[in-house]
């Protein structure tokens, strides 16, 4: 900040403290009674008088007390405009650090698991390695996938064997790592309402459900094969390199019931998973995936 | 000391009217808040309903017990306080009416668009473009009127609970015009004329200050007048007064930033409010002990008068959140206690053991005089009303202690490989009990409100069986 502004800070801070230590000061001074009395002002309003009792001296003390630390504060750190402070303290570096002084402590209980595939996580020997993936996935993941990685609407379960975008160890790193979008497009204008509706019926039909209008089904088959097989395939199972999901397993990441689906076909559905590249280092993602590895396949 | 009933002069129809209205939006507002508390403890309780979710509830309940039961308090007390203590009637004409009407049609405004969602989203100050301008109309209107009585006052000095009252609301009136500064972009939306960090900062001027000059400094014009009235004594210390009443405003409106440690707030900013903070322990403990000392030599009436006993443990919640309000400014504590349970438990000693307490002493000290009776109906509920309010704040201030340095220890608590320990989800399990608590306490108070208005109603009602005049306007 320029000089005028840092003097102006400066002088109105040190003026309100100044001044009221002055008045402190000067009140004491002119106390006419040292001790506890009953003599008043001589002021009286609606009944009420005032005492003239002087200062309580353990109050005057607190009083100069908190003075005095804050002088020394603004000596030690910055406050008086652009001064620096004698400590040259900032926010951040005292966060600066922090970063460093975890990085020294915690760099090396990672590095220990760095190059250690997925695969190899789920060994006894390495459950030290699996439980911390399982707790920064905790720390990390778990607001949007659940504690149990269980996933809610609209984020997918890691727990079962269902994979969007495939379920080997270097997917799921790669996901983590650069995250990915989900984009199915919306419809409604393409097929129309009936046209949307038809084919909600198609779609539930994939998964075997029963008591469907069967003419739906047949109005919305052709259409299904024209415009949706490019990403979910003929038969309706789905392409893990697009992301595109199988519906013909009954796991449906925006709800199953007819409505919803209907409203998917209508208005389409864009899903984000952020990258973590440059919130985790690799080799915290590394365990993290193997956790998420893991879940699948604890029967290995 | 005689305590005259009745003066030809006085205009108490706004001050009955405001009184009247303290204990309504007291249950009201109150009742909002055990809503919200009662929804932490059961989710469902918001029944999927946009309007009675926790978000647009919440600063209902803010507006509510802080502008609407405080505020009609405030009114209904400095205009009592400043006519008696200047020995003359309410100037301004219609325009003491209109800060009546126009509170109340703020406060009905606010209780209409905060759940609608309307909202500036600045933390009390949610309120939108046009009501802020009405608000700031009725305020002014206020400061006229009380700067207009102080001016035509027949007693040669000001006396200190005006000063306070004045600073109030002097210091209210730029708070909210200054912070409220906005552009328009419709009828019900605007946006901060202030950029980033500067708007936090302003913002939370308004907001700390909120609480330094609505909160305090207006309570403690209330404290200056009932505490002797109601105990019979002096004021303690006039020297005391002078110095307290000064230091206070002078560090208080420094303060604000302390709401905004490690932030993007430049350094020195944090720290000059730390060091105002702390400063603002000594000049908050003046009142106190102003009002502690006021009552040595009258402690034996604590025994039989409860309105007496009211205002004790309001200053007694005051001292003790005065000096919490410090501890927690410096930026180490605050690292622990930033965005928990614990800055809610500050709030409330201050909200419900200080500003409530003195309001409600305050209230059943002037119901009967503004009416025209010798006392309140039944003195057993005022103690009823009594043991359930500090009950209730007891429980709800130990349960945001334990909530908040609970949330604080497990949200920094890290594995030996720097891992956190607990995950978010487990802090909030692990508040569960307490939210429960908190929630009762709150229930305990909303009764006590209850108890208050059965006791207030009966005291009117009866004083116009009566028939006695006592309410002769101001000519």
């Amino acid at each position: 900040m320029s000089p005028f502004w840092s003097a102006w800070i400066s002088i109105i801070t040190l003026g309100v403290i100044f001044g009221c230590t002055a008045l402190l000061l000067k009140t004491r001074k002119g106390e006419v009674f040292k001790d506890a009395t009953e003599e008043t002002t001589g002021h009286t309003f609606d009944g009420i008088e005032e005492l003239d009792n002087p200062l309580p001296s353990w109050w005057f003390q607190l009083f100069m007390g908190t003075v005095v630390f804050a002088l020394v504060y603004l000596v030690l750190y910055p406050g008086l405009g652009n001064f620096k402070g004698v400590l040259n303290w900032t926010s951040t570096n005292q966060w600066e650090e922090e970063i460093q002084h975890a990085n020294n402590v915690y760099a090396p209980v990672f590095a220990k698991y760095a190059a250690l595939p997925s695969e190899e996580l789920l060994k006894e020997e390495n459950r030290a390695g699996l439980l911390m993936g399982q707790r920064m996935f905790a720390n990390n993941c778990s607001v949007c996938h659940g504690t149990a990685a269980t996933g809610a609407y609209g984020f997918p379960n890691l727990a079962d064997k269902d994979w969007l975008y495939g379920g080997s160890a270097d997917t799921i790193k790669h996901t983590i790592t650069n995250g990915r979008t989900g984009s199915m497009p919306a419809w409604g204008s393409v097929l129309g309402e009936a046209g949307v509706r038809d084919m909600a019926s198609y779609v539930l039909s994939l998964s075997g459900t029963a008591d469907l209008d069967a003419e739906a089904i047949a109005r919305a088959k052709p259409q299904f094969q024209a415009l949706c097989i490019a990403c979910h395939g003929s038969d309706g199972t789905g392409t893990q390199a697009l992301g595109a999901p199988n519906l013909t397993d009954k796991i449906w990441l925006y709800g199953g019931s007819y409505e919803k689906i209907a409203h998917t076909i209508r208005t389409g559905r864009a899903g984000s998973m952020p990258a973590h590249k440059d919130l985790l280092s690799e080799n915290k993602i590394n365990l993290i995936a193997g956790y998420v590895y893991s879940l699948s396949n604890k029967d290995k | 000391m005689s305590t005259e009933t009745v003066h030809p002069t006085y205009d108490y129809k706004v001050v009955r009217q405001f009184s009247i209205m303290t204990v309504v939006w007291g249950i009201f507002g109150m009742s909002v808040g055990v809503l919200i508390a009662a929804q932490l403890v059961w989710p469902q309780l918001n029944f999927d309903t946009a309007w009675l979710s926790f978000g647009r509830l919440r600063p209902l309940h803010t507006n509510a017990v802080i502008f609407a039961f405080g505020g009609s308090a405030l009114f209904a007390t400095s205009y009592y306080v400043v006519q008696r203590t200047c020995q003359t009637t309410l100037w301004g004409g219609w325009l003491v009416p209109f800060t009546f009407w126009g509170w109340q049609l703020v406060i009905v405004l606010a209780a209409i668009t905060l759940p609608m969602g309307i909202t500036s989203s600045k933390e009390y100050a949610e309120l939108e473009w046009p009501i802020d301008i009405l608000l700031a109309l009725v305020w002014i209107a206020y400061l006229a009127v009380f700067i207009g009585t102080v001016h035509q006052r027949k007693t040669s000095h000001i006396y200190v609970g005006n000063w306070f009252y004045m600073a109030f609301i002097i210091v209210v009136a730029i708070l909210h015009i200054v912070n409220s500064a906005v552009i328009p972009i419709s009828l019900w939306k605007s946006y901060s004329i202030y950029p980033g960090t500067i708007d936090a900062m302003v913002q939370w001027w308004y907001g700390h200050n909120a609480v330094g000059f609505f909160l305090t400094a207006g309570f403690l014009g209330m404290m200056y007048y009932f505490v002797p009235k109601q105990s019979g004594r002096p004021i303690y210390s006039y020297r005391l007064s002078i110095v307290h009443f000064w230091a206070l405003i002078a560090t208080y409106i420094w303060a604000g930033g302390h709401h905004l440690h490690y932030t993007a707030l430049p350094d020195w900013t944090q720290s000059v409010a730390m060091v105002m903070s702390i400063i603002l322990l000594a000049p908050s403990w003046g009142g106190m002990i102003n009002g502690m000392m006021t009552l040595s030599g009258a402690w034996h009436k604590l025994r039989t008068d409860p309105i007496l006993r009211f205002l004790v443990v309001s200053l007694s919640f005051y001292g003790m959140s005065t000096f919490e309000g410090p501890m927690m400014a410096i930026k180490t504590v605050n690292a622990l206690s930033h965005f928990t349970d614990w800055t809610i438990g500050h709030v409330h000693a201050g909200a419900l053991g200080w500003v409530a307490m003195i309001s409600i002493g305050s209230t059943y000290h002037m119901i009967p005089k503004v009416f025209g009776k010798p006392a309140m109906f039944s003195t057993k509920l005022i103690n009823i009303h009594f043991w359930l309010a500090t009950a209730g704040t007891v429980l709800y201030i130990c349960a945001m202690w334990v909530n908040g340095i609970l949330q604080g220890l497990m949200w920094r608590a890290v594995n030996e490989d720097g891992t956190l320990t607990y995950s978010f989800v487990e802090a909030l399990e692990a508040s569960h009990p307490g939210y429960f608590v908190r929630w009762m306490g709150g229930v305990l108070w909303v009764t006590g409100m209850l108890i208050m208005a059965f006791n207030t109603w009966q005291t009117v009602r009866s004083s116009k069986e009566a028939t006695v005049d006592a309410n002769p306007q101001a000519v």
